[in-house]
């Protein structure tokens, strides 16, 4: 029993950075009919985005101190944050301390940016072209956005980690009733679920609850009248499109305490986001949500040493298996549209 | 009446045969005035440097790279001289090799043994290049060396640590300097028994191809033999990124020891994970949970952070070393680049001097020569004590860092501390054990 809780508890945060990304992609898909291989990247981005205002904060300047010597034997340079001289020490260590959480103010603007510029730059001119089209020129803009990070950034992952007061891990399975050490769970990986939570929620109260969301479904549904009805539905699915970039940019600034960030993250998620948006459903944004979800915890279940024992190999590929089960018994998905990517 | 016997189908022939020469790669044509493949005839000699430069290891790659520059400035006789002015042998000089000018190409693996192998290959072909050095991977290594010993060239082995490349995997015409997953169990043991007990239970985490395996079967060995008991060994794919799932469940088996048999990016991830799993502050067995990491390198303890304190692993070699060969490397690599050498630059580096050195001694560049100058050399001065390349397998024996995650770094580069140096015959093995023929050297003729 502790075990299956343990199992399901993990599962579902790698099922937050599925359902995350997946969101995202459905947007994408459900808006502009852009199959988005560039989505990984975006993942990416919003990572390094914690590492950029991480350098930010603590760039410095040089003091020499005669009383310690570098590797070379010569007086130890040592960097100080200029946040040193501005705010003291105490506060500067709060401020660098907390720069995952900072970054997401960073990161919102930045994802905005790069989202909108790339839709408006690139993505609009495919458009009318068929996926095959779509997906090769995505892929190579993700190829080339991960070689830019790997070229300023290096091939190394950089640690970022969480603050302070969210390090370690509590007893789970003692609020349960378990016997101590039996459930431990690190606490960030607790506030990235509530993250993933509170995003995806903020993401379907905006599109059912605000009128520009309203619009958006309208427009997802039926463009064409959308349009008749003199409403610039392009405009507002390029700011959908700045919107998923933003979801897909946070929900890696929040991962980097959870894997140190590298150039190559993105693309470790793009096939198996790609799989949960088409088990879900293509266009299905609570699909996309649940199917991230259910794949989350299958994948973790399917990594148990006794799971593996007994099926070798079994973790590596049971989320395609599910996804040929899933699609045999539902042509759609789990929660696909008639009429989406069908002639 | 006509003088010659040509016909259209002998014309075909010949002209087929001709073609087929002159297609014929330039190693397989054996250079028939020196009986090698791509004996230097101008008054430079040049060296293939095959390195990572894209992929996962680009870091250790441009590290591995630096060394090789440094290396090759210091054989042409620039620089300060590195580590040539505290070689045991006093064959170099600093005017090139054999008085040619050292002249070197590159060649990017991306950690792939095809991507490896086509980038030699066109080194061999195209650049005429008389050895092959570097790499950052077991798989890449045992590949390359296969190639190079096809080719008749000299294969020196960059940072390669799976006992097959000088295991079952070996070949005459390759040389490995940098230590093995053997050779990290033997050490380790010790200092993990001394330290933790030997009442324990390990839970051994396993990257999924060649080197997870022998690793873990090193680690496995030496600790029961310590009198430890393996409860469960987990192969994990080798592309995954988050460990949580094969970290979670690790307090409920019983273990209360945890072994990463992971290097690179897998390392860095699943020890960030068993650190956020609360395992370095957990209790089992009314001891304290503790975690080992069997092959370190500074570069990936940097992306690791301070999740590596206190933790054992062991490492080749480490810029903190104090003998005169290590100064020297530090001295001359940390002025031209700023930063201290990784253990990969300072293999590659120490592998260059070791293939120059050698073609001094024997007066050739002919891989059989050169060979038989390595086999069962014995050398010091190149920051690891007194070391053998012992001749039945082409495997350096030397003395093996026990090293440790630093608690208090004093700045950016002081992540491990030496615990213990192992002297090289408590980490000396049978060459049969591992199997596999070394077979005959190959020149290329």
């Amino acid at each position: 029993m502790e075990a299956i809780v343990l199992q399901i508890l993990s599962g579902l945060d790698g099922g937050s950075a599925y359902a995350l990304i997946a969101l995202g992609l459905t947007l994408i898909f459900g808006t502009l009919g852009v199959v988005n291989f560039a989505h990984g990247a975006l993942f990416m981005i919003g990572a390094f985005c914690t590492v950029t205002l991480q350098r930010l904060l603590s760039y410095s300047h040089t003091v020499i101190d005669e009383s310690q010597k570098d590797f070379l034997g010569n007086p130890l340079k040592v960097q100080v944050p200029y946040i040193q001289d501005w705010f003291g020490e105490a506060a500067a260590n709060t401020i660098i301390d907390w720069s995952v959480p900072l970054a997401i103010l960073f990161a919102i603007p930045v994802m905005l940016i790069i989202g909108i510029v790339m839709e408006r730059g690139l993505i609009k001119h495919f458009y009318k072209r068929p996926h095959a089209d779509q997906i090769l020129v995505t892929f190579g803009l993700a190829i080339v956005l991960q070689e830019i990070i790997k070229a300023y950034y290096g091939a190394n992952p950089i640690p970022a980690p969480a603050p302070d007061v969210f390090k370690g891990s509590f007893d789970f399975g003692v609020l349960l009733g378990f016997d101590a050490n039996r459930i431990i769970y690190p606490y960030w990986r607790l506030v990235y679920f509530a993250f993933a939570a509170l995003l995806i929620t903020g993401v379907f109260v905006f599109l059912q609850f605000t009128t520009f969301g309203m619009v958006v479904r309208a427009g997802m549904a039926d463009r064409e009248t959308v349009g008749l009805l003199g409403i610039d539905i392009d405009k507002r699915f390029t700011i959908m499109f700045g919107l998923a970039a933003c979801v897909a940019g946070l929900a890696g600034v929040m991962y980097t305490p959870i894997n140190s960030p590298n150039y190559h993250m993105g693309m470790d998620f793009l096939v198996i986001s790609f799989v949960v948006v088409v088990v879900g459903g293509m266009g299905s944004l609570p699909g996309a949500v649940l199917a991230g979800f259910v794949l989350g915890i299958l994948q973790s279940f399917a990594s148990m040493r006794e799971v593996i024992e007994f099926l070798p190999g079994i973790n590596q590929i049971v989320i395609y298996l599910a996804a040929i089960v899933i699609l045999l018994t539902r042509p759609r998905g789990l929660m696909g549209r008639r009429g989406v990517m069908e002639e | 009446m006509s003088f010659s016997n040509l016909t259209r189908r002998g014309l075909i022939q010949t002209g087929a045969v001709a073609g087929a020469g002159l297609a014929l790669p330039t190693y397989l044509r054996a250079d028939g005035h020196s009986g090698y493949t791509n004996a230097p005839t101008g008054d430079t000699v040049t060296l293939g440097f095959n390195v990572p430069q894209s992929g996962p290891y680009a870091d250790e790659g441009a590290d591995e790279l630096r060394a090789y520059e440094l290396a090759v400035e210091h054989l042409n006789g620039g620089g300060d001289g590195g580590m040539m002015g505290t070689f045991s042998s006093k064959a170099l000089s600093g005017s090139g090799i054999l008085g040619k000018k050292v002249a070197y190409v590159t060649g990017d693996t991306q950690t792939k043994p095809d991507a490896a192998r086509a980038s030699a290959k066109s080194m061999i072909e195209k650049d005429g290049a008389v050895m092959i050095t570097g790499g950052s991977s077991s798989g890449v290594a045992v590949a390359v060396q296969s190639l190079c010993q096809e080719a008749g060239i000299i294969f020196m082995a960059g940072l390669t640590h799976s006992n097959d490349t000088t295991g079952k995997d070996k070949k005459a015409n390759g040389f490995r300097h940098f230590f093995n997953s053997y050779m990290s169990g033997a050490a380790l043991a010790p200092i993990l028994g001394e330290n933790y007990g030997k009442d324990r239970k390990a839970y051994h985490l396993t990257a999924d191809y060649n080197w997870g395996y022998t690793t873990e079967e090193a680690v496995r060995t030496s600790t029961e033999a310590l009198g430890w008991e393996t409860v469960a060994a987990v192969k994990t794919p080798l592309a995954q990124t988050d460990f949580k799932d094969y970290v979670a469940p690790v307090l409920q088996s019983g273990a209360d020891i945890l072994v990463l048999n992971h290097y690179g990016g897998n390392m860095v991830n699943s020890l960030t994970s068993a650190v956020q799993f609360g395992l370095r502050e957990a209790q089992a067995n009314g001891k304290n949970f503790e975690i080992i990491v069997p092959l370190y390198s500074r570069l990936m303890a940097k992306g690791a952070g301070e999740n590596v304190k206190g933790i054992f692993g062991s490492t080749n070699w480490h810029w903190s070393l104090t003998d005169e060969g290590s100064k020297a490397f530090v001295k001359s690599f940390g002025t031209k680049y700023g930063f201290p050498p990784s253990q990969a630059a300072h293999t590659c580096y120490v592998q260059t001097l070791l293939y120059a050195d050698a073609a001094e001694r024997a007066g050739s560049f002919n891989p059989c020569a050169i060979a038989e100058a390595l086999e069962g050399f014995e050398f010091d001065g190149l920051g690891n004590g007194k070391t053998l390349y012992r001749a039945e397998d082409h495997q350096c024996f030397k003395d093996v860092l026990v090293v440790k995650g630093k608690e208090n770094p004093d700045n950016e580069f002081d992540l491990l501390e030496i615990v213990e140096v192992t002297p090289a015959a408590q980490v000396t093995y049978d060459a049969s054990i591992f199997g596999g023929e070394l077979g005959t050297c190959n020149p290329g003729a």
